[in-house]
């Protein structure tokens, strides 16, 4: 099921100084698929989704060994450029966090940095984003008004399209939904599903009903150790170890 | 029994309040009452005249000048060299690093640092250089007590910037120094408080200036040339046996009330421009 990894993670290790927070984690995670880290709060998941763009790099007193190899490239290697990975990827997290601009200024933001300076060409991404997060019809009479005025859910579509205009080829979601009511996590929900197409998702859920809806392939992580990894409806529903069946019982019910 | 603790605690803040704000009218009353009969057209067009220093007649336009010069001088100073250290801090320290602790300790204590001290250390920098009391080193002075000041309002609010949208700002391969912008302009406003308030302390402190600025009876057309402020001149005029020369002392802090009162009121609309884009 993983003969085509996208990102490779060989023997990681995290320390937040003392505290072992991943523990020898190994694992393929296929491209253009979903795969989903299900796993009880404080075992580790966003840490783990961290060090897959290096966002640990900004504290100090966290200890990172071991490989992630994005595209056969191991990120973690010296002579690596940081901007060039994280541009690979889009990361989603729980809250939105839209940048203190504009809303067209917010999707330009990433074009303008790699290059594009042209204001029809910047145009033209800022739409054709904003459509493809169907946010279009919604903002098009204020693109030039504060992002933050913007309710919740559509700050989170926001800052999809955001990270989708720097043309990443994963996407990184940390609960993306837990923050928004049901429609606007519906909407989410479908985005996703449209995205995974081009792109490689990684999801970060509490709900199990969500990771069985959008993922392919299932990661429980526990205690900073990965119990198991498989296909979804497999994991879930026949899962091998005692640990990931006391977590997925009550879905079974 | 909580009602009544609730009762006697409402009674204290409102008792507190008062206080302040009874306080603040006594204060701008006592000025407005003593300063508006000396108060006409020629204190803020005229350079004092018959009498050095506290002229009986004139008005204060030197000290008016020399003040607005000091204060944004040193205001301006105080950004130049501030700016990039709370950058620094914030941006390029990693979180939980020693030298930010470091840093943030010693703006502490130099903030506690009462200005004379300023004034004196900036006048033995001056000797050392063989300047006179002059602008610039008023300004010199000046700038050494606003920059506590200022980096640790700006600090403040740097800290308070989430670290998730920096996070956001990175996650989209933008480097540090272009993530310095948005740090900026999420605190925007907190540089804006930072600025006014160094520029508040600065036009209102005496004991900085008293050695190193100087005073003069002509407006300060260079940085060498002595500058007269508003504090220095209040205090010469005060200790006048002249009654005149006296009530004109109280002119002068009603300039100086409304130069920090325009500051204040600028600040506030400003603040709300700045905010529109804040998360
Ligand atoms: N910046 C940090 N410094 C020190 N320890 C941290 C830091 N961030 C996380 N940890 C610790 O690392 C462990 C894993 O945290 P992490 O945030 O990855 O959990 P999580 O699985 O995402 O939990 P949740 O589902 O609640 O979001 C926890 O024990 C946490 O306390
Ligand atoms: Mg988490």
């Amino acid at each position: 099921m993983t003969d085509n990894p996208h990102i490779s993670v060989q023997n990681l290790n995290l320390y937040y100084g003392a505290n072992h927070a991943l523990k020898n984690i190994s694992i393929n995670i296929p491209d253009k698929k979903v795969t989903s880290f299900i796993g009880p709060s404080g075992c580790g998941k966003t840490t783990l989704l961290k060090t897959f763009n290096r966002l640990h790099d900004s504290l100090t007193d966290v200890r990172v060994e071991g490989k992630v190899l994005v595209d056969g490239e191991n990120i973690y290697d010296k002579g690596i450029e940081v901007t060039h990975i994280r541009k690979k990827m889009g990361l989603l997290s729980q809250r939105p966090f839209p940048l203190p601009m504009s809303i067209f200024d917010n999707i330009a933001y990433g074009p303008r940095i790699h290059g594009t300076r042209n204001k029809k060409q910047l145009q033209v991404i800022v739409e054709q984003q904003l459509r493809d997060v169907a946010l279009w019809d919604e903002v098009k009479d204020r693109l030039y008004s504060p992002a933050v005025r913007l309710s919740i859910g559509q700050q989170q579509r926001l800052c999809l399209a955001r990270g989708l205009a720097v043309s990443p080829e994963i996407i990184l979601g940390d609960e993306p939904t837990s923050a928004l009511d049901p429609k606007s996590t519906q909407k989410i929900e479908e985005l996703f599903l449209q995205l995974k197409e081009k792109y490689t998702i990684i999801l970060v859920t509490h709900i199990l009903r969500q990771a069985r809806r959008m993922s392919d392939f299932i990661v429980f992580v526990f205690n900073g150790e990965i119990i198991e990894f498989g296909p979804t409806e497999e994991l879930l529903l026949n899962p091998k170890e005692e640990l990931t069946k006391d977590y997925v019982k009550g879905f079974l019910s | 029994m909580r009602k009544l603790e609730e009762n006697i605690f409402k009674i204290l803040m409102i008792i507190a309040s008062a206080l302040v704000v009874g306080s603040f009218f006594l204060i701008v009353f006592t000025i407005v009452k003593k300063g508006l009969p000396a108060m006409n057209l020629d204190m803020i067009t005229k350079t004092p005249e018959r009498g050095f220093y506290i002229g009986k007649e004139g008005g204060i336009l030197n000290v008016i000048i020399g003040s607005l010069y000091l204060a944004l001088g040193s205001s301006l100073l105080a950004l130049l060299v501030s700016l990039p250290i709370v950058i620094y801090i914030n941006l390029y320290l990693k979180t939980g690093s020693w030298l930010g602790s470091v840093t943030r300790l010693s703006y502490d204590v130099l903030f506690g640092i009462p200005s004379i001290v300023y004034g004196a250390f900036g006048f033995t920098i001056m000797i050392y250089f063989g300047l006179k009391a002059s602008l610039l080193g008023g300004i010199i002075a000046v700038t050494l007590l606003v920059i506590p000041i200022m980096i640790r309002t700006m600090d403040e609010v740097m800290r308070t910037v989430p670290k998730e949208l920096l996070d956001a700002s990175y996650t989209l391969g933008a480097t540090r120094l272009e993530t310095v912008k948005i740090l900026l302009r999420q605190s925007a406003v907190g540089i804006l408080t930072a600025i006014l308030l160094s520029f508040g302390r600065a036009i209102g402190d005496a004991a900085s200036v008293m050695f190193t600025a100087g005073f003069s009876d002509n407006i300060t057309t260079s940085l060498t040339d002595p500058a007269p402020t508003l504090p220095l001149a209040i205090f010469f005029q005060l200790s006048s046996p002249i009654e005149e020369v006296q009530a004109r002392a109280y002119a002068s802090a009603l300039v100086l009330t409304i130069i920090v009162l325009l500051i204040s009121i600028s600040a506030r609309i400003l603040t709300k421009r700045f905010s529109k884009n804040k998360i």
